[in-house]
C-alpha cells in the first residue's frame, strides 16, 4: 500500500539518508566538543570529525579540503561569494555578470551589492534556459570581476556550459562563482575540469541535513579571497566566524560521500524513471517539457498543461508533493520568474508542475504520479471552457475577454 | 491554503458541468474573466419559455478551486428560479455559503457577473432591454 502524498519535491529538500543520521548522532551529546577547543580531547574528536567531513566534501568535487569553508547553506555561501568578492575585488571593479533565472540567494545578493555601488548585468537566457557564451562575452567589461552562474538551475533543471563559461571568465581574468546545490551530488561535479573558483552547495539536497553547506573558495591559480560578512572567531581561515556546527558538517561529509559512491548509479536510475514519467505525462496533448531536454540535471522535470489553471491543478494533485510555476503569495499567485524568464505566457507558467524524483523514489510511487496528474488534468480540462474553445479551433488570442 | 468542506465537495464533484447550445433562443450564456488573470467562467441558463423559470444551467470553468466552486453552486442555485430571483443573488451569498477567504472573494464576484451577464444575454435574444 503507497503512502501518499508521495513525494517528489526533492528539489526542495531530501530526506536524510538514514546512514547519514547514524554517524551524525553521537555529535550531539556523546562527542559534543567545540572544533575550536583546542586544549582536550572534547575539541580534539571534533576537530578530528571536521577535518575527515571536509576532506569527503573536497573529494567530491575535486577540491583540496582547505578549499572548503563551511557554512549554514548554500544561501550563506552565496551571500558570502558576492557580497565578499564584491568588496575584495572593489580596487579591481564593480560589476557582475549573472542570469535571471538564478536562485533568489544570487539575484537578491546582486541587488544588494547594486546599492553598494555594483554595476550588474543580468542575462536572458535562451528559451531553453541556456545561457550562450556569445551572450556572456558581449557582457563582459573592463571592470568586470565576476560572473556567477547557476550550474543546474532549481525549477527547471538545465546544466549551464559551465566549462566553456569558466574558459572565458579565466580568458578575461575574472572570478568565476557557481550556485551548485542542486548539481552537487547528483552529476559530477569537478571544480578542477570545470575551472570554477567559487561555488555553492548544501548538505539538505544531497539527503544531508539542514543547515549546513560550503562555499568552495579556490587556493591556487587564483588564490581567491572574499571579504568575510560574518565577523568573530575567525574560524575557517578567517573567511565565516561561528562555531562549527560538528553534527551538520559530519552528516554532509556522510552525504557527500555516498553520492560520490552511488551518484553513478543512481543518476542512471532516477533519469530511466524521470523519463518513463515524461514520456507517460507527455501523451496528454498541449503539455510541454519546459528547459532545454539535453542539457539538464537527472531528476527533474518541469511540466506545463495548457488550458488548466495553475492553482486548481495544485488542488487536483495533493495526493503527490510537487511545486507548482505559480508562488502563491498572500493574495495573488504570481508565476515563477524563471518560466516567465524563458519567455513562457503567464498560463503556461502558471500550469505548470516541477517533479523532483530522489533516493527513495520508487517506480511504483511515479506510476502512481503518472496516474494522478494525468486525471488531475482530463477533469480540469473536462471543466475548462478554454479547453472547449481550443477543441473547437477558436483561438484563444481572437478572443474579448472582459478583465476583471 | 486551507479549503472549506463545501469548496472542496463542489471543487471534487462539480455540478451541472457542461455546455447548453449557445445559439438557442432560450439559451443565455455569460462568458467572464481572462486567461491572464488566472479565472474564466463560462455560466448557461436554459429558460424554460412558457414558465419563464430557468430549467436548465451549466458550467464550465477555468480557475481555482474557489472558482470552480462559486460556479458550481451558482448553477446549483439557477436552477428552477425565475429570472428576477436569479438577479437578486448576491456575492455575498457565494461567500457566506462556500466560507471563501477574502482573498477568494473575487471568485464569488466573477459567479454574480456570469449570472448577470447569462441572464442579459438571454433578454437579448428575447428583445428585452438588459437589466443590472
Amino acid at each position: 500500500m503507497l503512502k501518499t502524498p508521495i513525494y517528489l519535491d526533492n528539489n526542495a529538500t531530501t530526506p536524510m539518508d538514514p546512514r547519514v543520521l547514524e554517524e551524525m548522532l553521537p555529535f550531539f551529546n556523546e562527542s559534543f566538543g567545540n572544533a575550536a577547543s583546542r586544549n582536550h580531547s572534547f575539541g580534539w574528536t571534533a576537530e578530528e570529525a571536521v577535518d575527515y567531513a571536509r576532506e569527503r566534501v573536497a573529494k567530491l568535487i575535486n577540491s583540496s579540503p582547505k578549499e572548503i569553508i563551511f557554512t549554514s547553506g548554500a544561501t550563506e555561501s552565496d551571500n558570502l561569494a558576492i557580497k565578499g568578492v564584491f568588496e575584495m575585488y572593489a580596487a579591481k571593479g564593480n560589476h557582475i555578470i549573472t542570469v535571471a533565472t538564478e536562485h533568489k540567494a544570487v539575484l537578491d545578493s546582486c541587488k544588494h551589492v547594486e546599492k553598494l555601488g555594483a554595476q550588474v548585468t543580468y542575462l536572458t537566457p535562451s528559451a531553453d534556459g541556456l545561457v550562450s557564451i556569445e551572450q556572456i562575452k558581449e557582457a563582459i567589461r573592463p571592470e568586470t570581476i565576476l560572473i556567477t552562474i547557476m550550474y543546474g538551475n532549481n525549477e527547471i533543471g538545465v546544466v549551464q556550459p559551465m566549462q566553456e563559461i569558466s574558459a572565458l571568465a579565466r580568458a578575461n581574468n575574472i572570478l568565476l562563482h557557481t550556485d551548485a546545490t542542486q548539481a552537487v551530488g547528483k552529476i559530477p561535479v569537478d571544480v578542477e575540469a570545470d575551472g570554477i573558483d567559487l561555488m555553492s552547495f548544501s548538505a539538505h539536497k544531497m539527503y544531508g541535513p539542514k543547515g549546513v553547506g560550503a562555499l568552495y573558495v579556490r587556493r591556487k591559480n587564483p588564490r581567491v579571497k572574499v571579504t568575510a560578512q560574518m565577523d568573530g572567531g575567525g574560524h575557517e581561515r578567517g573567511m565565516r566566524s561561528g562555531t562549527l556546527n560538528v553534527p551538520g558538517i559530519v552528516g554532509f561529509g556522510k552525504a557527500c560521500e555516498l553520492c560520490m559512491n552511488e551518484m553513478e548509479s543512481e543518476a542512471r536510475r532516477l533519469s530511466a524513471m524521470r523519463d518513463r514519467l515524461e514520456a507517460e505525462l507527455l501523451t496528454m496533448e498541449e503539455s510541454y517539457v519546459n528547459g532545454n531536454r539535453n542539457h539538464r540535471l537527472p531528476h527533474v522535470s518541469n511540466i506545463s498543461f495548457k488550458y488548466v489553471e495553475g492553482e486548481g491543478l495544485m488542488m487536483g494533485v495533493k495526493d503527490i508533493a510537487v511545486s507548482s510555476g505559480s508562488a502563491c503569495t498572500s493574495a495573488s499567485l504570481e508565476p515563477s520568474y524563471v518560466l516567465k524568464s524563458l519567455g513562457l505566457d503567464d498560463d503556461l507558467a502558471h500550469s505548470s508542475l516541477r517533479f523532483g524524483l530522489g533516493r527513495f523514489t520508487t517506480d511504483e510511487e511515479v506510476d502512481y504520479a503518472i496516474n494522478h496528474v494525468k486525471t488531475a488534468v482530463n477533469k480540469l480540462r473536462e471543466m475548462s471552457p478554454l479547453w472547449e474553445m481550443f477543441k473547437d479551433g477558436i483561438d484563444l488570442k481572437s478572443v474579448e475577454w472582459q478583465e476583471h | 491554503m486551507a479549503y472549506s468542506d463545501k469548496v472542496i465537495d463542489h471543487y471534487s464533484n462539480p455540478r451541472n458541468v457542461g455546455t447548453l447550445n449557445k445559439d438557442s433562443n432560450n439559451v443565455g450564456t455569460g462568458l467572464v474573466g481572462a486567461p491572464e488573470c488566472g479565472d474564466v467562467m463560462r455560466l448557461q441558463i436554459q429558460v424554460n419559455e412558457e414558465t419563464g423559470l430557468i430549467e436548465d444551467a451549466k458550467f464550465k470553468t477555468f480557475g481555482c478551486g474557489s472558482a470552480i466552486a462559486s460556479s458550481s453552486l451558482a448553477t446549483e442555485w439557477l436552477k428552477g428560479k425565475s429570472i428576477d430571483d436569479a438577479m437578486k443573488i448576491d456575492n455575498m451569498d457565494i461567500v457566506e455559503e462556500l466560507a471563501l477567504p477574502p482573498v477568494k472573494i473575487h471568485c464569488s464576484v466573477l459567479a454574480e457577473d456570469a449570472i448577470k451577464t447569462a441572464i442579459n444575454d438571454y433578454r437579448k435574444k428575447q428583445g428585452l432591454p438588459e437589466i443590472h
